[in-house]
C-alpha cells in the first residue's frame, strides 16, 4: 500500500515527488513515457516569469511569485542551469501604453519586486535589437530563464534518491475507489494507494474524471517554436514579451540558458492531445509576429522547430489541492503558463497538503542536494586534465556541436533514473541538441547505449516505445 | 605546449592534400589533427565510385581515393593525431585540442590550415512541419549507418532534396532492399550532379519531383507517412497539390554548410554567401597565416577540386612559414554579379599571385547557352561559352598573372554570366 501515487512525471509531478520525499512516505510516480520530462515540460518557453501576468489573488499569481522566489536557491541545491536575465514587455507606438501601467500595477499587487517602466532611449541601450516601433516597456529584473529538462530531471533524481519509486512506461488505464483507498490499474501493474496526486498534464482531466464527480475539462493549446543556433544567442539578452493586442498574445524572443535564441509560441486550441506536430502556418507566422518586438531575428540560423501543448482548464486558473468531492485525490490540474515558474511552489503546496492529510513525519535522512552531470567546460585546464587522466572518456568528444564528451554521456546513462534513449541522453547532456541536430553523433550515441545498457542495436530508440532507429542488417529488411 | 610550423585542422581529403603539398614545399614540422578514428574524412563512408576522374583518370571509390593520399602522408612521415577534437584556435595561431591520451593541450603554430569540411543542413533549417518521430535522417547519417555500421535505417523511404548524397543514398538504399518512393526537390532544378540523377534515380525508376517539398510528417514514434506538395515560384506550397506517401523513413539532403565555428573563434572573416572564410588567391583568410581549403571554404561538387585547392593552400602556407606575411600587397576584389553567386577566392594580388589562379564559383540558377564573362575593370578579357550551367555543378575561370599585370591600373575584377 502506497501513501501516495503521483500520476505524471513532468515538472509538476517531479516537483511534488521531490517535496514529498522530505517525509517518511511510501510514494511512487507513474509515467506513461520512457523517461521523465516527456510532455509539456520538455516543450515550452523555458522561462521563469516574474509574476505580473496573473490576476491578483489567483493561484497562478500566488504560485508564480513564490516559485520565482524559490528558483535561484533551488537551482543551486539541485544543480540545474538558471539565469536571472530579466524580462521586458514591450509596447509599440500604435499600442496603448496604459496597458503597461496596468501590468505594473498588477505586478505590484502580486508582490513582484523591482518592476519599472522604461522609455525607448533607456531600452535601446539595454536591447539594441528591439524593433524601431517599440516606445516603452515594463522591465522585470526578476524574470529568468531555466533549463526545463534539467530542472525536471533534477527534481526526479533527487526524489528517487530520497526513496520515491518511479514506474516508467506505465500507463494508467483505470482507477477505482476501494473504501478509503484507490486501486490504480496500469498496463504493467496494479497500485494500491491512500492518496492520488494528479499531475497528468493535458490528460489530468481524464484522470480526475475517472473517479471524481466534479468534472474538469482541459483543452490542449498548442504552441510552436523555432530554436536558433548559438550564433544568434546574443540577439537579445532579456526575455522580450509583447503586449497583448487584437492580433493575439504575441510571441516572445528570449535567449536560453544554453545560449541559443528561442522564438515562440503560437497559440492554437486543438482537439488532439497528442498533437505536438508543428504546422506550416504556425511556423510561418513566427517571423512576422516576432518582428513586432525584435528586429532582424536571423531566421536563417534556425536549427529546429518544436511544439508543446499547454493544459488549459476551462476555469482559467490552476486547480490545486484535495478535491472536496473525492477525498484523497489531490489535483494539480490546468497547469499552463506560468506552470514551469510555479512548479517548486506547487510541489511545496501539494506535498504539505498530503503530509497534513496523512500525518507524515519529516524524514531526518532527507538529502536535498543533487549533483548534476559534470560539465567539463566549467573546469580549469588542470582540473580537466586531471579528470581525463582518471576517466579518459572525458577526453573523447561525441557531440561535436555542443562539445559533449563520452564521459558525460556515460554519466547520463548510469546515474539515478538513467537515460535509455537518444532523446533521454539529449535532454540530460545536450548531445544531439546542437546545430547539426545529432547528424554526426547519433550513430555513436547509439553505439554507447548498446554497449552500456547493454542492449541490441535494434532495440535502441529515439524516445522509447516504437521509436526504433534501425530495422536490421543490410539486405535483411 | 608544443610548437609546430603548420597545424592542419582536419584529416579529410582537404587536410591530407594540404599536408602533402606543404611537406613537398619544404615544411617538415606539420601536425594533422583529426576528430575521427581514422584519416580520410567523409570519403570513408562514400563507397560508391566516381572519385578521382580528374586527378587520376580513374574511377575510384571514396576509401580508395582517400587511401592514395593517406599512403602518401604515411610515406612522407607527416605526424597526425586521431580522435582529437580541436576546441579553440586563436588569432595568434594557438590551437587547443583534446583527446583521451593527451588530455587538453595547446600548440603554437606558425601557420594553420582550416580543413574541417562541412555538415548537412538539418530539418530545422528548412522548418519542415510535422511530428518529430524516429526515422528522419540526414542522408549522410543514413550513409554512415548503411556503409560503416551495416545497419538499415529504413524500409520505405522518401527523400527530400536532390543533393548528391541524397541521390547516392536513393540508389544505395534500393540496392540494400529498401523501397525509395520519391525524391522531392523544392527548387525547379536538382542540386546534384547530372550523372548522379541518371545513375541513381533514372536507372532505378525512382521519380524526381522538382518544385516539391515536404509539408507534413506523420508518426508519433516512427515516421508513418510523409506528405509532399508542389511549390509556387516563391517556394510556397500550393494547396490541393498534396501527395501522401506511406513510409517509415525520411532522408534529408537539403544542403551542406561549411563547419566554421572554429574559424569564427579565431576571428576569421566569413562570407555570408558561401559561409566559408573570405580568402585571397593564396587561400589565406583575413587572419594572416591562417589558410582554408576544401568544403570548409565552400562546398565543392567533386573531391578532385578539393584536393587541388588544398594543394594550393599547403603551398601557400609553406611560403608564409618561410617568408612571413607579404607587406603592402595590392589586392583586387572579384565582383560576383549577374548569376554568379560568389567566387573563391574573393581577392587576387596581381604582384604576389602564382602564374595563374583558378577562381571557382557556383551560379544562382540554371543558365542555358550562356557564357562566363570576365572583366578587368570595365574591359572584357574573356568569354567562355557554356551550353548549360546549374547550381549543382561548380564553374571556374583561370586568371593569369601576366594578363593582370598587363591590364594596367584596374581597381577590380568582375565575373558574370552573359548571353553567349
Amino acid at each position: 500500500m502506497y501513501d501516495a501515487a503521483i500520476i505524471g512525471a513532468g515538472v509538476i509531478g517531479c516537483a511534488i515527488a521531490r517535496e514529498l520525499s522530505r517525509y517518511n512516505v511510501k510514494a511512487c510516480v507513474i509515467e506513461r513515457e520512457e523517461d521523465v520530462c516527456c510532455g509539456t515540460s520538455k516543450a515550452n518557453s523555458a522561462i521563469i516569469h516574474a509574476g505580473f501576468d496573473a490576476k491578483p489573488g489567483s493561484l497562478k499569481a500566488k504560485m508564480n511569485v513564490r516559485g520565482s522566489q524559490m528558483m535561484e536557491e533551488l537551482s543551486r541545491e539541485l544543480d540545474f542551469p538558471y539565469r536571472r536575465n530579466g524580462s521586458l514587455v514591450v509596447c509599440t507606438k500604435d499600442q496603448d501604453d496604459k496597458k503597461l501601467d496596468a501590468l505594473l500595477e498588477q505586478g505590484l499587487k502580486n508582490g513582484v519586486k523591482d518592476l519599472r517602466i522604461l522609455e525607448r532611449n533607456e531600452l535601446i541601450k539595454m536591447e539594441p535589437n528591439l524593433s524601431d516601433d517599440v516606445v516603452k516597456a515594463l522591465f522585470a529584473p526578476t524574470g529568468a530563464i531555466v533549463c526545463p529538462f534539467n530542472m525536471t530531471i533534477a527534481f526526479a533524481e533527487n526524489a528517487c534518491d530520497n526513496g520515491i519509486e518511479f514506474f516508467l512506461n506505465t500507463n494508467v488505464e483505470k482507477i477505482e475507489k476501494d473504501g478509503e483507498n484507490f486501486l490504480i490499474s496500469t498496463n504493467r501493474n496494479t497500485i494500491e494507494t491512500k492518496t492520488i496526486i494528479n499531475a497528468a498534464g493535458v490528460y489530468a482531466d481524464s484522470i480526475n474524471n475517472m473517479i471524481n464527480t466534479h468534472k474538469y475539462h482541459i483543452t490542449a493549446r498548442r504552441g510552436e517554436y523555432n530554436l536558433l543556433d548559438k550564433v544568434a544567442g546574443n540577439h537579445v539578452d532579456k526575455t522580450i514579451f509583447q503586449l497583448p493586442s487584437k492580433m493575439g498574445k504575441g510571441v516572445l524572443v528570449t535567449p536560453t540558458v544554453h545560449g541559443n535564441l528561442l522564438v515562440g509560441p503560437t497559440a492554437e486550441d486543438i482537439d488532439n492531445k497528442e498533437g505536438v506536430n508543428t504546422t506550416l502556418n504556425g511556423l510561418g507566422s513566427l517571423k512576422q509576429t516576432s518582428s513586432l518586438s525584435v528586429k532582424d531575428v536571423p531566421f536563417r540560423e534556425v536549427i529546429t522547430a518544436f511544439a508543446g501543448l499547454r493544459a488549459h482548464e476551462d476555469g482559467g486558473d490552476f486547480v490545486l489541492g484535495e478535491s472536496d468531492e473525492c477525498k484523497g485525490l489531490f489535483n494539480a490540474l490546468g497547469i499552463e503558463s506560468p506552470g514551469l515558474s510555479s512548479a517548486p511552489a506547487i510541489g511545496e503546496f501539494i506535498a504539505k497538503e498530503v503530509s497534513n492529510k496523512l500525518n507524515l513525519e519529516l524524514d531526518p535522512s532527507f538529502n536535498g542536494t543533487r549533483k548534476g552531470i559534470l560539465n567539463p567546460n566549467t573546469l580549469s585546464i588542470e582540473e580537466r586534465n586531471e579528470l581525463i587522466k582518471k576517466h579518459p572518456e572525458y577526453g573523447t568528444i561525441i557531440c561535436r556541436c555542443e562539445s559533449i564528451s563520452e564521459g558525460e554521456i556515460l554519466d547520463s546513462i548510469h546515474r539515478t533514473l538513467g537515460a535509455r534513449s537518444l532523446d533521454a541522453i539529449k535532454r540530460r547532456t545536450r548531445a544531439g541538441m546542437g546545430r547539426c541536430q545529432s547528424g554526426f553523433c547519433s550513430p555513436r550515441t547509439m553505439e554507447i547505449l548498446e554497449r552500456e545498457i547493454p542492449m541490441s542495436a535494434f532495440d535502441v530508440t529515439k524516445s522509447g516505445h516504437g521509436s526504433k532507429l534501425i530495422f536490421g542488417y543490410n539486405k535483411r529488411v | 605546449m608544443k610548437n609546430y610550423d603548420l597545424v592542419i585542422i582536419g584529416g579529410g581529403p582537404a587536410g591530407l592534400a594540404a599536408a602533402i603539398s606543404a611537406k613537398e614545399s619544404g615544411i617538415d614540422s606539420i601536425l594533422i589533427l583529426e576528430r575521427d578514428k581514422e584519416l580520410g574524412g567523409i570519403l570513408n563512408q562514400c563507397i560508391h565510385n566516381g572519385f578521382g576522374l580528374h586527378t587520376f583518370n580513374e574511377e575510384l571509390t571514396g576509401p580508395e581515393y582517400a587511401a592514395r593520399f593517406i599512403d602518401r602522408v604515411l610515406e612522407l612521415g607527416i605526424e597526425y593525431k586521431l580522435n582529437t577534437m580541436v576546441m579553440d584556435i586563436t588569432k595568434d595561431k594557438k590551437v587547443t585540442a583534446m583527446n583521451r591520451e593527451d588530455g587538453l593541450f595547446s600548440i603554437d603554430a606558425k601557420s594553420v590550415i582550416l580543413a574541417m569540411g562541412c555538415r548537412e543542413r538539418p530539418r530545422g533549417a528548412l522548418n519542415i512541419p510535422g511530428y518529430r518521430p524516429a526515422g528522419i535522417y540526414s542522408a549522410g547519417t543514413a550513409q554512415r549507418l548503411v556503409n560503416i555500421e551495416g545497419y538499415m535505417p529504413g524500409r520505405k523511404v522518401v527523400i527530400l532534396g536532390s543533393g548528391d548524397i541524397g541521390l547516392i543514398m536513393a540508389r544505395r538504399m534500393t540496392l540494400e532492399g529498401a523501397e525509395v518512393k520519391v525524391v522531392a526537390e523544392i527548387m525547379p532544378y536538382s542540386g546534384g550532379l547530372k550523372r548522379n540523377i541518371v545513375q541513381c534515380l533514372d536507372d532505378f525508376n525512382i521519380p524526381l519531383k522538382l518544385s516539391h517539398t515536404v509539408v507534413d510528417i506523420e508518426g508519433k514514434d516512427r515516421v508513418s507517412a510523409v506528405t509532399i506538395a508542389k511549390v509556387d515560384e516563391h517556394m510556397k506550397p500550393i494547396p490541393g497539390t498534396e501527395e501522401r506517401y506511406e513510409c517509415d523513413t525520411l532522408l534529408l539532403s537539403v544542403g551542406l554548410l561549411p563547419e566554421n565555428e572554429l574559424s569564427r573563434q579565431s576571428g576569421v572573416e566569413l562570407s555570408p554567401i558561401h559561409r566559408g572564410p573570405i580568402v585571397n588567391d593564396s587561400l589565406e583568410t583575413s587572419v594572416p597565416g591562417i589558410f582554408a581549403c576544401g568544403n570548409v571554404l565552400h562546398v565543392h561538387d567533386l573531391v578532385d577540386f578539393v584536393s587541388k585547392e588544398a594543394s594550393q593552400a599547403g603551398k601557400s602556407a609553406a611560403l608564409y612559414i618561410k617568408n612571413g606575411e607579404k607587406e603592402n600587397s595590392i589586392s583586387l576584389p572579384i565582383n560576383a554579379v549577374d548569376g554568379v553567386r560568389y567566387t573563391v577566392p574573393e581577392f587576387i594580388r596581381p604582384n604576389d599571385m602564382e602564374e595563374s589562379v583558378t577562381v571557382r564559383f557556383r551560379v544562382g540558377g540554371v543558365f542555358k547557352k550562356c557564357a562566363i564573362a570576365t572583366y578587368f575593370g570595365d574591359t572584357l578579357v574573356s568569354k567562355k561559352k557554356r551550353p548549360i550551367m546549374a547550381p549543382g555543378e561548380m564553374e571556374q575561370v583561370v586568371i593569369k598573372k601576366s594578363d593582370l599585370l598587363n591590364a594596367g591600373d584596374i581597381k577590380d575584377i568582375t565575373i558574370k554570366i552573359e548571353e553567349a
